[in-house]
C-alpha cells in the first residue's frame, strides 16, 4: 500500500507593510485620547472613591478611616437638603421641560407659518450659558427691580412675586428657570422625532378615524418614544451636574435653601478643607448618575440583541 | 349605479397643475386601475379621492354623496398604503382594530370582525405580533385586514405591491384578484405597473401629466389605444411604431430594410380626412415569419423583408429585434420558429391587428 502525502506546505504570506499600517494607524490616532479618557474617568474616579475613605483635610492624606466621611456627610443637614434638592429640581426640570419641549413640537409639527422663526426663538435660550441665565433670572425673580416691581409700577401696588426670597419657593424658581434654558432643546429632538414619523401612518390614522389627540396619543408618540428616553437621560446628566445655574440665580440661598450636590462639594472641597467628605459627597453624585445610566445602558444592549434576533 | 363618480377633477399646487380634468368613474363591485408613468397624478388623484388633499376644483361622489369637503374618517373608505403603514407599535391585532376602536365599536364585535378577516387572509396565528416581526408579504396582509375589517363602500390601493420582491409580487396579485372576486367591493388601485393593471383590473385609466388618455377595458386599451401614448406604455415589449405613408385608399407603404419602399395592404379602408403621413403601429406578437400557410390562415397578415439584428430568448417565448431602414422594431416569435442572428427573414405583420396614428396630434385614426 502507498501513500502520497498530500499536504503542501503552506508558507504563510508575509503581512505586506502597507496593510500592518492599515491596521496600526487607528490604533496610534485613538490612543492619546483613549489614554486620556480612562485617566480622567477610571483612575480620578477610583482615585476620589479612596480620598472618599481617607481622612484628607487640606490636602489628600491616606489614612484610611473607612466610611466616617459619608457618616459625617449623612448626619450633615445641609446635604440632605442638597441631596433632596437634586431629586426635586431633576424630577420637575425633566419632567417639566420634556413636557413643554413636546408641547411646543407639536405645535410646530402643525405647519405653522414662520416655523424657522419659531424653532430659532425656542432654541435660543440654549445657546445662552447658564451663568448668563442664572443672573438674567436673578434680577427678573429680584423684588426691588425685577418682575414684582414691574407689575407694581404698572399699577397693581400688591402684586407679590419673590420666589427667590422665600426659602420654600427659592428651589421652584430654579426649577422655572432650568425649564425655560432647556425646553427648547427638548423641542428640537421631539420635532425631529415626529419629522421622522412616516406620513402614511398619519394618513392610515385618519382614514382610520382617529381624532388628532388620539393619533399623537397612539400613533406618533409611541413611534418616537426612544427619543423621549433619550432626551431624558441627556436632561438627567444636565441636572446632576447642575452647578452654575444654581451658583448665579440664588448663590445656594436663602440659607442653605437651594444648595445642590455639586455646589456642597465644591463647597467642602475648595472652601472649607474637607477634601475627604467632599470626595465622599462626590461619589454620592456618581452613584445618583449610576442609578439613572446604568439601567439605560443595559436597556440599550437589550434592544440592540432584540433588533438582531428579529433582523 | 357608481360607487364612485369623478367630475372634471382639478388639483394645482401655487400655479402647479397636477391634475388637468379628470372624469372618472367606477360602477359598484368594478375594480379600476389607474395606471401611468411616475409624476403623472395617479397617487395625487387617489388621495384626493380618500379626502387626504384637498380639491381645487371639480365634484368627487362616492355613492350618492358628494364628498369634496367629507373627512377622511367619514367617507366610508379604505385604504392601503405602499409602505402599508402598520402602526409599528401595536400588535397586529391591534392595527385591524384601531380604526373600530377610534368609531367606539363594541368590544364583541371587533373581536368577531377580527376573526373573520383573520380567517379570511390566512393570518390567524400572527394577530399577537409585531408589524417588525412580520415578512413583507405578511404585512401586505395585515394591511389588507386593515382594511377589509372597515366593510367599506370603497377600496383604495395606492402600488400595495412595489415594495414586494418579483415572486411575492405575481402570488400577492394573484391573491389580491382572488380577494377582490369573494369579497367583490369597488376597488381603486393606483399603479405604475401595466401588467399588474391589465391583469386585475375589470377597467382601466392610463393617465399621462395630470390627465386620462384612455379609460376603458383592458382588452381595448390593448387592442384600441386611442393615442400613441397609450400604445407605448401598456404593453411589454411596447408596440412598435413605423413610420408609414398612404400609396391608395386602402394601402401605405413603409421604408423597407433596402432602403426601397414595401406596400401593406390595409385590412379596413382609411377614414375620411385622415393624414398622408402616419404611423403604424404593431404589437410585437403581431409580427410573425410569413408562410403561404399563414396567409390561407390569416389574410391580413401582410409580407416585408427584414434583417435580424439581435435574438433575446426568454425561454417562454423569443424576442428578435430586426432593422428596418433606420429603424429598430422587435417581434416576438415561438422559441421553436424563432429567427437566427444574421438572417434577413421574411415577416408578416398582421395588418388586420394594426393601429394607425397620426404623427401630428398622436391620436390612433
Amino acid at each position: 500500500m502507498s501513500t502520497r502525502d498530500l499536504t503542501v506546505p503552506v508558507t504563510a504570506p508575509a503581512t505586506p507593510w502597507r496593510q500592518r499600517l492599515g491596521t496600526i494607524v487607528p490604533i496610534l490616532v485613538l490612543a492619546p485620547s483613549l489614554a486620556a479618557s480612562f485617566v480622567y474617568v477610571f483612575v480620578f474616579t477610583l482615585w476620589t472613591l479612596y480620598l472618599s475613605l481617607s481622612s484628607s483635610s487640606l490636602m489628600p492624606t491616606y489614612g484610611f478611616v473607612g466610611l466616617d466621611n459619608y457618616a459625617s456627610l449623612w448626619a450633615n443637614r445641609r446635604w440632605n437638603i442638597a441631596y433632596t434638592n437634586l431629586f426635586l429640581f431633576s424630577g420637575f426640570y425633566i419632567v417639566g421641560s420634556m413636557a413643554i419641549g413636546l408641547l411646543l413640537a407639536i405645535l410646530i409639527d402643525q405647519r405653522v407659518r414662520g416655523e424657522a422663526v419659531w424653532r430659532t426663538i425656542f432654541l435660543y435660550p440654549l445657546a445662552v450659558s447658564f451663568i448668563v441665565t442664572g443672573t438674567v433670572w436673578s434680577w427678573l425673580y429680584n423684588p426691588v427691580d425685577g418682575i414684582q416691581a414691574f407689575v407694581r409700577g404698572l399699577g397693581w401696588a400688591d402684586f407679590s412675586f419673590a420666589l427667590t426670597a422665600n426659602r420654600n419657593t427659592a428651589i421652584y424658581a430654579v426649577i422655572i428657570t432650568g425649564i425655560w434654558q432647556s425646553s427648547g432643546f427638548a423641542m428640537a429632538l421631539f420635532l425631529a422625532g415626529l419629522r421622522s414619523v412616516d406620513p402614511d401612518l398619519i394618513k392610515a390614522a385618519q382614514i382610520d378615524g382617529a381624532s388628532v389627540s388620539r393619533t399623537y396619543r397612539k400613533v406618533i408618540l409611541p413611534t418616537i418614544a426612544p427619543i423621549f428616553l433619550a432626551v431624558a437621560v441627556i436632561q438627567i446628566q444636565f441636572a446632576i451636574k447642575t452647578f452654575d445655574l444654581v451658583a448665579a440665580l440664588t448663590r445656594g440661598g436663602p440659607g442653605v435653601s437651594t444648595t445642590f450636590p455639586a455646589i456642597y462639594v465644591y463647597d467642602l472641597m475648595f472652601q472649607r478643607g474637607q477634601i475627604g467628605e467632599g470626595a465622599a459627597a462626590a461619589m454620592m453624585m456618581l452613584a445618583a448618575l449610576a442609578v439613572v445610566l446604568v439601567p439605560y445602558s443595559v436597556w440599550i444592549v437589550w434592544r440592540r440583541r432584540a433588533e438582531g434576533r428579529n433582523g | 349605479m357608481s360607487a364612485l363618480m369623478i367630475r372634471d377633477l382639478h388639483k394645482s399646487y401655487g400655479g402647479l397643475e397636477i391634475l388637468a380634468g379628470i372624469n372618472l368613474e367606477a360602477r359598484t363591485g368594478e375594480f379600476v386601475a389607474l395606471v401611468g408613468p411616475s409624476g403623472c397624478g395617479k397617487s395625487t388623484l387617489l388621495a384626493m379621492i380618500a379626502g387626504l388633499e384637498t380639491v381645487t376644483s371639480g365634484e368627487i361622489w362616492i355613492g350618492d354623496r358628494l364628498v369634496n369637503s367629507v373627512q377622511p374618517k367619514d367617507r366610508d373608505i379604505a385604504m392601503v398604503f405602499q409602505s402599508y403603514a402598520l402602526y409599528p407599535t401595536m400588535t397586529v391585532r391591534q392595527n385591524i382594530t384601531f380604526g373600530m376602536e377610534s368609531r367606539g365599536v363594541p368590544k364583541a364585535e371587533q373581536a368577531e370582525a377580527v376573526k373573520r378577516v383573520a380567517a379570511l387572509l390566512q393570518i390567524e396565528q400572527l394577530l399577537n405580533r409585531k408589524p417588525g416581526q412580520l415578512s413583507g408579504g405578511q404585512r401586505q396582509r395585515v394591511a389588507m385586514g386593515r382594511a377589509l375589517v372597515r366593510d367599506p363602500k370603497l377600496f383604495l390601493f395606492d402600488e400595495p405591491l412595489s415594495n414586494l420582491d418579483a415572486k411575492l409580487r405575481v402570488d400577492m396579485r394573484t391573491e389580491i384578484k382572488k380577494l377582490h372576486h369573494r369579497v367583490g367591493k369597488t376597488t381603486v388601485y393606483v399603479t405604475h405597473d401595466q401588467v399588474e393593471a391589465m391583469t386585475l383590473a375589470s377597467r382601466i385609466a392610463v393617465m399621462n401629466q395630470g390627465s386620462v388618455q384612455q379609460f376603458d377595458t383592458p382588452k381595448r386599451i390593448y387592442d384600441r389605444p386611442t393615442n400613441m401614448f397609450v400604445a407605448g406604455f401598456m404593453g411589454s415589449p411596447a408596440m412598435n411604431f413605423i413610420p408609414a405613408r398612404f400609396t391608395g385608399s386602402t394601402s401605405i407603404s413603409v421604408r423597407a430594410a433596402d432602403g426601397g419602399d414595401a406596400t401593406l395592404a390595409l385590412a379596413a379602408p382609411l377614414p375620411a380626412g385622415a393624414p398622408k403621413d402616419v404611423v403604424l403601429g404593431v404589437r410585437p406578437e403581431h409580427i410573425y415569419r410569413f408562410t403561404t400557410d399563414l396567409k390561407s390562415r390569416k389574410p391580413a397578415v401582410e409580407p416585408m423583408q427584414a434583417p435580424v439584428e439581435l435574438v433575446e430568448p426568454t425561454g417562454a417565448e423569443t424576442l428578435a429585434v430586426l432593422r428596418l431602414g433606420d429603424l429598430e422594431i422587435t417581434g416576438r416569435f415561438e422559441p421553436d420558429d424563432a429567427p437566427v442572428m444574421g438572417e434577413t427573414i421574411t415577416l408578416g405583420i398582421d395588418m388586420s391587428r394594426a393601429c394607425l396614428f397620426d404623427p401630428a396630434t398622436k391620436a390612433l385614426l
